[in-house]
């Protein structure tokens, strides 16, 4: 108010630029203060002070992600290539791989698709509720992984609520591929909405509308505008959402029934072998998934600033209006 | 339904459609299992209900687990905040490297994780042998269960932390440091302030993930009842010995514990706005 009547006296001209910044602050902000990263700051811990919050931090690093990642593929190779490449090529481990594979190739694209459905309506509409319904997506994050397999125990399982009936109906839900499924679409549900719920409010409907006055109908503006616009992050959640499913553990551990050859994943698998002190093995086979890991890590990198850069497209879109 | 009524307000279309279909999907999968879960418990009576808490190796685990998650995200909201601090503040080779790496924890599968740590920490790997001379034991024992977790929680202090450091604007430090203040003075005065609500709500999410935490735990734990069984670990056993109910009390308290820490990131973050305001 005060900046207003002083504007309106001609008194503020020479702030007047402070008052447009503050305006376009939260937008800006990220650009600002990179840019301010890099620049050599005026004020700052002296050298000494630096060098040894860098060495801990490294240390720290070192200690609890390096070291175990190193140990995974010493392990591995502790007898040699001809003893790993046998341990992966046994049996029972490529029926792990083979399950695993199976069980991504289904929970990855439904979870894609409700993910990008829900992230449709989320993000484009608005609707009274919303964030309620943002939290209730978000729950699988917050419940213990065991708790999501054990409530698919509870409904389906022998003693469950749908026992009886499917053990009439010669159905098996739990120990069996249909309860593999089910527990890893739980845990794995959240990733792909999550990713493009933010992204998508960021670049608002002004396309997608534009593309409806001009005719075009609801799935064409879809797969002309929309998913072009979110193509990196929506590659984003799914390279997470399968990294998850491909090494989930505990929620899968309590609904496979740990069936060898027939209803171990990858991580069981690693598991069974370990415990029958078969270290060598269980560390050639975990080593397929600590490569996954790494995988998922770099493609994740290389998205960030692609995403980044949407968003900033996106932001300076909504600038220019 | 009142959802609907909002519909005709945007010319996109697809509304019903997605909202609709996320809604059935979301109801199925998530909410109708997890409410039979509490459903299941309630068959409890109160009497039966406290005496499966407190059943000795019940409440033996409810300790070991709340107290090594606590430790675990006090360890993190320590190092982690140097971690981030680091990476945001300072160059050195190799940083973007770091800065990928410190995800490791949430790609790496538990399972692997949990052997490799436990290779370690066992009296024959590499920081065991080092640690058995100075009587120092991690595997198979509770500190054992605090390094996994801290293993597990660390980036969601990074990652939480990063972008409240970023977001600092740098003439609030100037301002401080031409008023005399010296860089600790800043950093506890000034800065530690302003970030202290992210750095809350890291610990809070790295203790939530440490509560559930199974796979990286199992290994390196042991599983000695009274001694390192932790509360997942518990649940799977009651499962195994088809204790559909005991299984479910315990599961309810953790639920309860995760949405008590779900209120608390929210309080957290509504008290951060109204402080910044």
């Amino acid at each position: 108010m005060v900046e207003q009547a002083l504007r309106r006296v001609g008194a503020f001209d020479s702030t007047s630029g402070g008052a447009l910044m503050a305006v376009a602050a939260p937008l800006a902000k990220r650009s600002v203060t990179s840019k301010a990263k890099h620049s050599t700051r005026p004020i700052g811990e002296p050298r000494w002070v630096r060098r040894l919050l860098i060495t801990i931090a490294l240390g720290f690093l070192g200690l609890f992600l390096v070291a175990p990642l190193m140990a995974v593929f010493v392990q591995a190779l502790e007898r040699g290539w001809v003893f790993y490449l046998r341990a992966l090529g046994k049996h029972d481990a490529l029926a792990a791989i083979r399950l695993t594979l199976l069980v991504a190739l289904i929970v990855v694209p439904m979870n894609t698709i409700f993910g990008v459905l829900g992230a449709w309506a989320i993000a484009k509409f608005r609707f009274p509720g919303k964030s309620v319904l943002i939290t209730l997506l978000d729950l699988p994050y917050s419940v213990s992984p065991v708790i999501g397999g054990m409530i698919f125990v509870l409904l389906f399982g022998k003693q469950g609520w749908f026992g009886p009936w499917l053990e009439e109906n010669n159905l098996q839900i739990i120990f069996a591929l249909p309860g593999i499924v089910i527990a890893t679409l739980f845990v794995t549900f959240p990733f792909v909405a999550r990713e493009l719920i933010p992204l998508m409010q960021a670049q608002g409907t002004e396309e997608e509308e534009a593309a409806q006055l001009l005719g075009a109908g609801g799935l064409q503006t879809f797969w002309r505008v929309t998913l072009p616009n979110i193509k990196w992050g929506l590659l984003y959640g799914v390279i997470l959402c399968n990294a998850r499913a491909m090494g989930e553990f505990g929620a899968v551990s309590v609904v496979s029934g740990h069936i060898r050859g027939e209803t171990n994943t990858i991580p069981l698998h690693v598991e069974v072998l370990y415990n029958e002190y078969n270290v060598t093995a269980a560390f050639a086979v975990a080593s397929l998934l600590a490569l996954l890991a790494l995988l998922t890590l770099v493609l994740k990198s290389c998205l960030e600033w692609k995403t980044a850069e949407e968003l900033s497209a996106a932001e300076t879109g909504y600038l220019g209006d | 339904m009142a959802l609907f009524r909002f519909k005709q307000r945007s010319v996109l279309p697809g509304f019903g459609l997605t909202m609709g279909l996320t809604l059935t999907y979301l109801s199925l999968l998530v909410l109708l299992p997890l409410s039979g879960l509490v459903v299941k418990s309630s068959t409890l009576s109160w009497r039966e209900f406290f005496s499966i808490i407190r059943e000795p190796s019940v409440a033996a685990s409810f300790k070991l687990t709340f107290g090594a998650s606590l430790l675990a995200a006090g360890v993190n909201a320590v190092f982690g905040l140097i971690v981030a601090w680091v990476l945001v503040r300072y160059q050195f080779p190799g940083r973007k490297i770091v800065d990928a790496l410190v995800d490791l924890p949430f790609a790496m599968p538990t399972a692997v994780s949990g052997i490799a740590l436990t290779a370690l920490y066992a009296p024959n790997g590499w920081f065991g042998c080092l640690l058995k001379p100075l009587g120092i034991e991690v595997a198979y024992t509770r500190l054992g269960v605090t390094i996994a977790l801290t293993f597990i929680g660390l980036p969601f202090v990074v990652r939480t932390l990063q972008p409240a450091l970023e977001d600092l604007d740098v003439e609030v430090e100037e301002a401080a440091a031409s008023l005399g203040a010296t860089r600790w003075q800043t950093f506890l005065q000034v800065i530690f302030p302003l970030i202290l609500p992210a750095l809350l709500t890291g610990f809070a999410l790295a203790f939530a993930r440490a509560l559930g935490e199974y796979g990286s735990v199992v290994f390196i734990s042991g599983n000695i009842p009274l001694e390192t069984e932790i509360v997942p670990l518990l649940i799977i056993t009651k499962l195994e010995q088809y204790k559909y109910a005991d299984a479910a009390a315990i599961a309810v308290v953790m639920l309860a514990a995760s949405f008590l820490i779900l209120l608390f990131i929210n309080f957290v973050q509504w008290w951060s706005r109204r402080y910044a305001e």
